[in-house]
């Protein structure tokens, strides 16, 4: 391998850990306030990517049909549950965010595709049709399992991976999709020439980072969400709703896989199913973060992207073998590291 | 119900299933062949995640193992398939016992996510090695040949199956009703717990591990044989998802579960595929996964139990004998009164810049009971934790019977003789007094998992039983011996940990504060079971802070106060010591 290899394959795993990170600052986000480990969050960001193709190509994508779907789910079990806890005032509030909110999205975006909208507002329809999703899923899945362990919950999340990689196939085909690059700018840098969208990616990772730290930092709800994080007892306490500090989290966690799923789009071919993946991968780099740390996440990302660039130049198809075996002494050394106390499992 | 009718019923199941063939289709008669091919994986999940605690995604990938090992031998090389099922065996067994030392020690979710890891990596590999077919796969795959009979048919396979899950539950429920069983149905009471049993956790873990994997390799044999084809999918990370479903939906911590789960999910499934396209007509199969993953989340919202458990509940109970009287268990040497027991000279623990533990020192005599004591923060509890072994002291020696045991684990100090109750009590609740007392003896009994499966165990295992039916009654709780532990009262529950450290047949008995949370009346009963342990000779170190309770009871108080010790003497003495009333009421002003 040449010192010019080298550096290709290095800015070409920098860009790909980019988007991993993002997913990953997703993933610590949910863990973080909800303990809910979110597998499904790679399938948000093929999702996103998908519908994109599919509104460049001038179709309504099948995200329309399944946030209506899920609305629908959410609102029936939220009327059930306030029926049954006799909290029949709050129905109002519920059917505005559980029915109307979503209902309006997918409307706005319908509405949208009649008058062929430039790019910029393609990639904005695109994010407003994946964003409701993840929220919606907590409501419908998870919300009812909130005090289960960590297991459970885990378990459950796994699943919903399967059932969501189904829909994709149902709602989107199995055709893979490669939109076109968001820019055609290029630029040579010590004689490796770096392409605009690699620059972008590397430039939209840091900016989503950076506003979620000021948003974390000097925001009242961004400090709600991180007292959840710390002690949910406590901040329930403090008159902060753990459930409406889980619905935030989903929601800025799915707008970072939307996003790096619009930024992923061009360089590889998504299919229905790539999520996985790109979800575990951003995974792995989550936990060498210790899943809650988000700087940490995102050094963890990039280290793997890294790490599967240089891999798949050894061996391509042995590329995942190498970077899920990595895994392992990762998590040793993760479990090492973190003095937790040991919890009993429920019986 | 007793045990003849759980025999008869279990007679009447057997001969349901020798019967089969001669009655269903072809067609079911296959499908019984793959329930039965599940089911083995399943039972082995049963024991590793229902028993043990451990959730493992990656099941699937221990089937594969073995399915392209016994094709790897059979079909490309033209062996024996009973050679393929050694070679796929050993190499299954092997490979897990590897990942099992590496993995194992992780603690919680990062456990069963390394299961995921290698689930994944070991799924990929099958795809992508090039002698192995790549994703084609590899056909023509020999039948099993049983002498010169080669089981081709479905029939005929069926009672290899059938019989190899026949034998997995009734070794398997032996296993559980012995003395590694038991091990294995602490483990979710934590470490420290299984440890302070003298219980290796690590090595138990391991042993769970590495049975699951077993019955995943005998699986993964016998569906390579039966469907003399094999390819990447059936053992990627979906199926890994699957056996687990099959598992929870049976009721995991049941081995019957992992058979009856194995079954619903095979027939659902099929029924599935059967009647889905009539209802969303032209939908993709693709729905199949999307109705089977929503079903399992529902069940796991409304039923985390699982079915034969809840089934089960109905059962009218087994009843039990009271276990017969039984040549006694061997007693360690005890230390002759007045002895130098324990010895801690100098012992320092450190948290950073914190000093918990402060150069302390003091000794215990054999036949005496002492008790550290000393108000909220001053180290009792970081004392105790070096004396067991959940702590390792900074600095100093702590010495036992004449050996220094500051290096050891928790489970070596409690094999030398330390026996200790907890704070928080620590029983496992859904076992019987009886069986949590009999996890006492484990370090007096020696029996492993092959006498415990084939049940070469019967002699020890009584003498264990009637040991924990004699502590039992010693502390006064031998009227109910098969009521389940989290039945019982606080009070009662400290002294069923006092029996289960008795059975353990100790030189030192250590308890953490004993007496907190306990109303007055059950203290009183506390305070006369010590003083007739004592009686008997045993040595007794109690941390606690109720000083009414110590006063009253012991021979000698340590008083620790921020870390250091303040003082030592007896009762008298320390109650009148200013130092004392200084540091609980903060003197007099």
């Amino acid at each position: 391998m040449t010192s010019d290899i080298a550096a290709i394959l290095a800015i070409d795993g920098i860009a790909t850990g980019a988007v991993y990170a993002l997913v990953a600052i997703g993933t610590v986000l949910i863990f973080t306030v909800t303990r809910v480990i979110f597998i499904p969050f790679g399938d948000i960001a093929a999702f996103t990517a998908l519908t994109l193709a599919a509104l460049d190509a001038k179709r309504f994508p099948g995200t329309g049909a399944l946030v209506v779907a899920l609305a629908c789910l959410a609102t029936l079990i939220e009327i059930i549950s306030l029926v049954r806890s006799g909290e029949l005032r709050l129905l109002p509030r519920a059917l505005l965010f559980y029915l109307v909110l979503p209902l309006a999205v997918v409307g706005i975006a319908w509405l949208t595709m009649r008058i062929d909208p430039p790019l910029a507002v393609r990639l904005v329809l695109a994010l407003m049709l994946i964003t409701p999703i993840a929220p919606l899923l907590d409501r419908i899945v998870f919300r009812p399992i909130a005090d289960g362990t960590v297991l459970l919950l885990l378990t459950v999340s796994v699943a919903l991976h399967f059932a969501l990689v189904g829909l994709g196939l149902l709602f989107f085909g199995p055709e893979g999709v490669r939109t076109e690059p968001l820019t055609s700018f290029s630029t040579e840098f010590a004689g490796v020439l770096i392409s605009g969208q690699t620059m972008l990616i590397v430039l939209a990772a840091l900016v989503f980072s950076g506003l979620l730290y000021l948003f974390f930092d000097f925001t009242l709800v961004g400090k709600s969400l991180r007292a959840t994080a710390v002690n949910r007892t406590g901040s329930r306490l403090m008159g902060i709703r753990p459930a409406r500090a889980g619905t935030i989290a989903y929601l800025l966690g799915s707008l970072m896989a939307g996003v790096s799923g619009i930024l992923i789009a061009p360089v590889n071919t998504v299919f229905y199913d790539s999520g996985f993946l790109i979800g575990l991968k951003a995974f792995v780099g989550a936990i060498v973060g210790g899943m809650t740390s988000y700087p940490g996440a995102a050094i963890g990302a990039v280290g793997v992207g890294i790490l599967e660039s240089f891999a798949s130049f050894q061996s391509s198809a042995l590329k995942d073998v190498i970077v899920f075996s990595l895994l392992i002494p990762i998590l040793i050394w993760r479990s090492l590291a973190s003095l937790h106390s040991e919890e009993e499992i429920e019986e | 119900m007793t045990r003849l009718h759980v025999q008869l019923a279990a007679a009447a199941a057997l001969a349901c299933l020798a019967l089969a063939p001669f009655v269903l289709s072809p067609f079911s008669v296959t499908l019984m062949n793959y329930i039965g091919i599940y089911s083995l994986v399943a039972i082995g999940l049963a024991l590793l995640t229902g028993v043990g605690g451990i959730v493992s995604f990656g099941q699937a990938a221990f089937v594969g193992i073995a399915a392209y090992a016994t094709a790897w031998v059979s079909a490309l090389n033209g062996q024996s398939p009973w050679l393929g099922l050694l070679f796929g065996v050993a190499l299954t067994c092997g490979v897990a016992a590897i990942l099992g030392v590496v993995t194992l020690r992780l603690q919680g979710h990062f456990l069963s996510l390394s299961t995921v890891a290698w689930g994944l990596a070991i799924g990929f590999l099958f795809g992508n090695v090039e002698g192995l077919g790549r994703f084609n796969g590899i056909s023509s795959i020999p039948p099993i040949s049983v002498g010169s009979l080669a089981l081709v048919s479905s029939a005929q396979i069926y009672y290899l199956i059938w019989g190899i899950v026949a034998l997995a539950l009734l070794l398997g429920y032996n296993l559980l009703d012995s003395r590694l069983g038991r091990a294995m149905r602490a483990l979710r009471g934590g470490n420290t717990l299984v440890e302070s049993l003298g219980i290796n956790a690590f090595r138990i873990k391991l042993v769970t591990f590495v049975i699951a994997a077993f019955l995943a390799a005998l699986s993964g044999w016998l569906y390579a044989h039966m469907s003399r084809f094999i390819s990447p999918g059936p053992f990627d990370a979906s199926m890994g998802i699957e056996y687990l479903m099959m598992t929870m939906v049976g009721g995991a911590g049941s081995l019957l579960g992992g058979v009856v789960g194995a079954a619903i999910v095979t027939l659902l499934k099929n029924s599935v595929q059967d009647y889905l396209p009539l209802i969303a007509k032209g939908a993709s199969g693709q729905l199949e996964i999307v109705a089977f993953s929503a079903l399992f989340i529902l069940f796991l919202q409304w039923a985390r139990q699982g079915i034969v458990p809840s089934i089960a509940r109905y059962l009218p109970k087994i009843r039990r004998e009271r276990p017969e009287p039984a040549p006694p268990l061997p007693r360690r040497p005890q230390p002759a009164p007045g002895e130098l027991l324990l010895k801690v000279d100098g012992a320092e623990r450190r948290f950073g810049g914190l000093i918990a533990v402060n150069n302390v020192s003091f000794e215990v005599r054999s036949g005496e009971i002492l008790a550290v004591i000393g108000p909220n923060g001053a180290g009792k509890s970081t004392m105790f934790n070096c004396l067991t072994g959940a702590l390792r002291v900074s600095k100093g020696e702590i010495v036992f019977a004449g050996r220094s045991i500051v290096r050891d684990p928790q489970s070596r100090i409690a094999k030398a003789g330390v026996a200790r109750t907890f704070q928080h009590v620590k029983l496992r609740p859904r076992m019987s007094l009886l069986e949590n007392v009999t996890l006492g003896t484990y370090g007096r009994t020696s029996s492993g998992l092959f006498a415990g499966a084939f049940r070469l165990n019967r002699r020890e295992e009584a003498s264990a039983r009637h040991e924990a039916l004699l502590q039992l009654e010693r502390v006064g709780l031998g009227d109910k011996p098969f009521e389940l532990a989290g039945n019982l009262p606080l009070g009662n529950q400290r002294i069923l940990e006092i029996a289960r450290a008795l059975a353990a047949d100790p030189a030192l008995l250590v308890l953490d504060e004993p007496a907190a949370g306990l109303r007055r009346q059950e203290k009183l009963r506390l305070a006369e079971l010590l003083r007739s342990l004592r009686a008997d000779h045993l040595t007794i170190l109690i941390v606690e802070h109720d000083m009414e309770f110590v006063m009253s009871l012991v021979d000698r108080i340590v008083v620790l106060d921020f870390g250091s010790k303040l003082c030592e003497g007896v009762p008298s003495a320390i109650r009148s010591d200013e130092r004392v009333q200084e540091a609980y009421l903060g003197g007099v002003a």
